[in-house]
């Protein structure tokens, strides 16, 4: 069921690195239970609009509510997948679970393997993740993502050098997601392979959003910002 | 509600056992331990007497350097697939982190005080002169303040560029009263010429100035860029 009430609102976000502007001025509001794919060329502020949102970058000029609250309060309902893993390579996949439920005060094995499951991976896998194949890799991260059950994920470049089976494999578990009435973003360069399961298509370009479409189209060039 | 001790503990358990799968720290630091000894042995022929005025300053020389490799792969781990960014959206006590980490490196060097000890005392025909129980709390004390502001400080310098070259330039300086504390009263102990009371709650002053202080400071460390 999707609440269409905004719980995430992003106002004036500015970051800059140095003398580069990351971000200029980006302002939007996102509602629950959509799936949101963040569209834009490479340098655009894709990563880092995520990343200010999931609260590891520090705005500069602005402010991100995430249901009402910082980034770091609302911490326990936000999971994050990077395009790194994320996890420890020498540990086996059950073991980083493990290690990561404790962060979020999660005891006990049962809910680790139900997310390990949940990806359709083996929580009896003994090889450390160092050995998995990238789409195992990716899916073990999506796991630790989810692990405390968030009801909003960020997720930067899921299906970057994941075969097209794999990819379809996690779009299939990401729609599930969204179906389940959590709220998803994912930064992509594949967004055809979202096309049909996302509500909305968010264009960035140079530090700003400069479109929003519910269709995978390109916006036409100058298109005004929202 | 997350508390700090049993995430502590994860995160030590998790260390250790990442240290026992790699070993990259601990054969590092026994092999670069074991050199200087060996080296120093060699450069030098000192006689008894001399070698109890100078292996204070030899033996802590030695384990604050090995204690560099330990330190900087403390968080080379983190920064290997950004696991560090898993830590910093959860809710987890920054100071958890931090403690684990000083502890982790604390059992690591001393085990390997416990190994390099008895080749010192060999090496350099060394025979306790003073009250040798003396010289557990001067290694306990000692090592904490080693490991705590350089645990600290290699934190700082993960993000910088030369990470390796920074740390020593920023901790050795600042390291100057804990070293000269711990070679002071070690000389003492080993010759029994005087008390090393003053020097030991020096070393204890200086292990609480740092401790609280990297406590107060290690959450902006973490959360910083």
């Amino acid at each position: 069921m999707t609440d269409t009430a905004a719980i995430i609102s992003v106002k004036n976000l500015i970051k800059q690195f140095g003398r580069f502007a990351a971000l200029r001025g980006v302002s939007a509001e996102f509602s629950a239970g959509r799936f949101y794919v963040i569209l834009g060329d490479n340098g655009a502020g894709k990563t880092t609009l995520l990343r200010a949102l999931a609260g590891l970058a520090h705005p500069t000029r602005g402010e991100v509510s995430i249901l009402g609250k910082s980034p770091h309060q609302a911490c326990c309902d936000v999971g994050y997948m990077a395009h790194p893993s994320l996890l420890y390579d020498e540990m086996s996949g059950m073991e980083n679970l493990k290690y990561f439920a404790r962060l979020y005060g999660i005891s006990g094995d049962e809910p680790c393997r139900q997310a390990i499951r949940s990806v359709r991976l083996d929580p009896a896998l003994a090889r450390p993740v160092g050995q998995y194949s990238q789409g195992m890799r990716q899916r073990m991260s999506l796991a630790r993502a989810i692990l405390h059950d968030p009801r909003i994920l960020f997720l930067d470049e899921p299906f970057s050098n994941v075969d097209v089976h794999s990819a379809q494999e996690m779009v299939g578990l990401l729609k599930g997601m969204r179906d389940a009435g959590k709220t998803i973003f994912v930064v992509t360069h594949q967004a055809a392979l979202l096309e049909g399961v996302a509500d909305e298509f968010i264009w960035m370009q140079t530090g700003q959003i400069v479109d929003r479409t519910a269709s995978f189209a390109q916006p036409a060039a100058g298109a005004p910002q929202p | 509600m997350n508390s700090l001790w049993p995430i502590t503990l994860a995160s030590l358990a998790k260390d250790i056992r990442l240290e026992w799968r790699s070993k990259d720290a601990i054969n590092s630091m026994l092999f670069f331990s074991l050199l200087v000894v060996v080296i120093f042995s060699f450069s030098f022929d000192p006689t008894a007497e001399e070698s109890r005025e100078i292996a204070g300053g030899l033996v802590w020389v030695a384990f604050l350097f090995s204690a560099i490799v330990a330190l900087n792969q403390t968080w080379a781990r983190e920064l290997r697939n950004q696991v560090l960014d898993a830590y910093r959206v959860s809710p987890a006590p920054a100071n958890a982190l931090f403690l684990s980490k000083a502890f982790g490196n604390f059992i690591l060097v001393t085990l390997l005080e416990a190994v390099m000890a008895p080749l010192f005392m060999v090496f350099y025909n060394l025979r306790v002169l003073g009250a040798a129980w003396e010289l557990i709390p001067v290694g306990i004390l000692g090592t904490w303040a080693l490991v705590a502001s350089g645990t600290f400080f290699a934190a700082m310098s993960i993000r910088t560029r030369m990470r390796e070259v920074m740390l020593p330039l920023i901790l050795f300086p600042l390291s100057i009263p804990a070293i000269q504390s711990m070679v002071e009263a070690t000389r003492i102990i080993l010759s029994g010429d005087g008390n090393p009371r003053f020097w030991i709650v020096l070393l204890l002053t200086y292990d609480v100035v740092f401790t609280t202080a990297c406590l107060a400071l290690f959450e902006t460390v973490l959360q910083a860029e």
